[in-house]
């Protein structure tokens, strides 16, 4: 009895030590972002000796690349892109899902299909001509052009109708009695019932959104209409080997991110988790 | 052919639920069915200057495109880089996951550190590895004494790019792995620890088949996610980084043909070549699906 005992103690401290040094190596990349972040150039390319933490923490590095490149508007862009994806893609994917889920009508099936369809295809293949479609209607560099291919969502709509057929039938019949018709159902019965559906989608097309790159990346081109990942991807061209600025405009793009994710733990990792892999 | 006739309340149903769908299907129908039809389109016509007088080619661009070494180079580095990140992501994670399920001190505190990744952007992820891999300066190279060009050599780079892709996706195959954990009944573990199986023998006789649905699951995802990969490369492998040509995925050569060069026939031609290509893979991973996976 003893020696499984003192196995057991074993193994859990075994498992600790293999957990602790995994998850040193999933935070170093961004404890070295924040510790260059606040370093000299100087500091940054020491390595006789190497310098670990930055003899002195200022921010002038963080004000540099916030002056430079604006991270106010970069802020501001990013927040209404994902406000109006979250928006709209919450909005018809809980429509589209709850009749798809719940209601009879011509053709269902066919129109499923292109929802599936959808699903099945590279992203990328969209993106040439939507591009040419902005710039056709004159939007480029535009915040409609970043909310622009996330107006609707096949995967949000596949979401919300699985989150509707798991709801128990008797609610809507109930109501149906009570005279309601399917709009009033849908709107006071049913949409209320799938809420965290709902916010399984909004994370979801929240974090999607915030990451992508190659889509602000032509669509809006300059800088100060752009999102933050792409502005990234300009900052690094222009700053190519200044790394303390890079750092502190890469801490500056993920930490409003970082932060919500902290709040709001457990959402993020459903909301995310249940996307299917379509990150 | 008579018509079964619609009762008033299936009639108002039938409104309803087209007009809930309507948004959606438009939507879709504009921006991702019309593009579809319209690379494919584009894929038979060679782009002409400053975007038009295009001319139909016919199948010509897709000859140059199969006929292309950087093409078929472009393709290898893709499988490549998803031959790295798929397996080692997934095995990582699982095994992550099966330390993780279970009552222990840390539990959600591991959970947060390993899901961290997933809401940086891919942008800055990128430019942090690029600082860490640096030859002079970078921390790898500092901690293990070595002096190897990580993003520069053509052999190693490819390596080094999917460690990053590794690095930032363990943590949600982890958690889908945590939830399918948690729907293997709690008697089979019981049952062989009676019998006296160690805790490898039931990962490998209770865990992996039952886990098989999951297994299957992220491995299709992540593998069509990997096809497609172009953030990491963008970001790390500079224009004129002398390894870009063994790390260049399809779809960045796409992106520089399209956006770049503004060669849309022959850039449309590589991603519809792909789309073919995921096509295929698709149907063979639920060939293979159909064999190796155990369902309830």
């Amino acid at each position: 009895m003893h020696n499984t005992h003192t196995k057991d103690t074993v193994v859990r401290a075994v498992i600790h030590v293999i957990l602790i040094l995994m998850s040193v190596i999933m935070l170093v990349p961004f404890i070295w972002m924040a510790l260059t972040a606040f370093k000299t150039v100087s500091e940054s390319t020491s390595i006789d000796p190497f310098v670990i933490f930055p003899s002195s923490w200022e921010f002038d590095n963080f004000l540099t690349v916030w002056k430079d490149y604006n991270f106010l508007i970069l802020y501001k862009n990013t927040l209404l892109m994902i406000f109006f994806r979250v928006l709209c893609a919450v909005l018809t994917a809980t429509m589209a899902g709850y009749a798809f889920g719940r209601l009879k009508f011509p053709c269902k099936n066919l129109l499923f299909t292109l929802i599936l369809m959808q699903m099945m295809v590279p992203s990328q293949i969209f993106l040439l001509p939507q591009y040419l479609m902005v710039s056709k209607m004159h939007l480029l560099n535009t915040q409609f052009a970043l909310v622009f291919p996330g107006i609707v969502t096949a995967f949000g709509t596949f979401l919300l109708k699985t989150s509707f057929q798991g709801l128990p039938k008797d609610l809507e019949e109930a109501a149906s009695i009570d005279g309601a018709n399917t709009g009033q159902r849908f709107l006071l019965v049913m949409a209320p019932l799938t809420r965290s559906g709902m916010v399984s989608l909004g994370i979801f097309t929240a974090v999607i959104a915030f990451k992508e790159l190659m889509w602000p990346m032509i669509a809006c081109s300059n800088v100060a209409t752009t999102s933050l990942s792409a502005a990234l991807a300009k900052l690094q061209g222009q700053f190519a080997t200044n790394y303390p600025q890079l750092m502190a405009a890469a801490l500056l793009a993920c930490i409003p991110m970082i932060v919500l994710y902290l709040i709001f733990q457990k959402q993020f990792v459903e909301g995310i988790a249940t996307s299917g892999g379509k990150l | 052919m008579k018509k079964p006739k619609m009762t008033k309340a299936q009639k108002s149903e039938a409104i309803w639920g087209l007009a809930f769908v309507a948004p959606t299907i438009t939507g879709l129908l504009i921006l991702n069915f019309y593009p579809i039809v319209n690379t494919v389109w584009q894929s038979f016509f060679k782009t002409g200057d400053f975007g038009k007088g295009n001319t139909f080619i016919g199948l010509t661009n897709y000859v140059n495109v199969c006929t292309s070494s950087e093409f078929w180079g472009s393709l290898l580095n893709t499988v490549k880089y998803a031959v790295i990140e798929v397996p080692f992501s997934i095995a990582i994670a699982l095994v992550l996951a099966v330390f993780l399920n279970r009552k222990m001190r840390f539990r959600s505190g591991y959970r947060t550190i390993f899901f961290l990744p997933m809401v940086a952007a891919p942008a800055a992820v990128a430019m942090v590895w690029k600082w860490l891999y640096n030859q002079r300066y970078g921390l790898l190279n500092q901690i293990f004494h070595t002096d190897i060009a990580w993003i520069s050599t053509p052999s190693v780079a490819w390596i080094s790019v999917g460690v990053v892709g590794v690095w930032s996706i363990i943590g949600y195959n982890m958690v889908l792995f945590l939830g399918g954990l948690q729907e293997i009944p709690h008697d089979y573990y019981e049952a062989a620890q009676i019998d006296g199986a160690s805790g490898i023998r039931q990962f490998f006789t209770i865990t992996i088949p039952l886990l098989s649905p999951t297994i299957y699951f992220i491995l299709q995802t992540r593998i069509i996610a990997a096809l497609q990969v172009f953030d990491l490369i963008y970001m790390m492998i500079d224009k004129t980084n002398v390894a870009l040509k063994s790390v260049q995925s399809v779809v960045y050569v796409f992106y520089q043909y399209v956006f770049t060069y503004d060669n849309k026939g022959y850039g449309s031609t590589m991603v519809v070549l792909l789309l073919i290509f995921i096509l295929f893979l698709t149907a063979a991973l639920q060939k293979f699906e159909k064999k190796f996976v155990f369902y309830n």
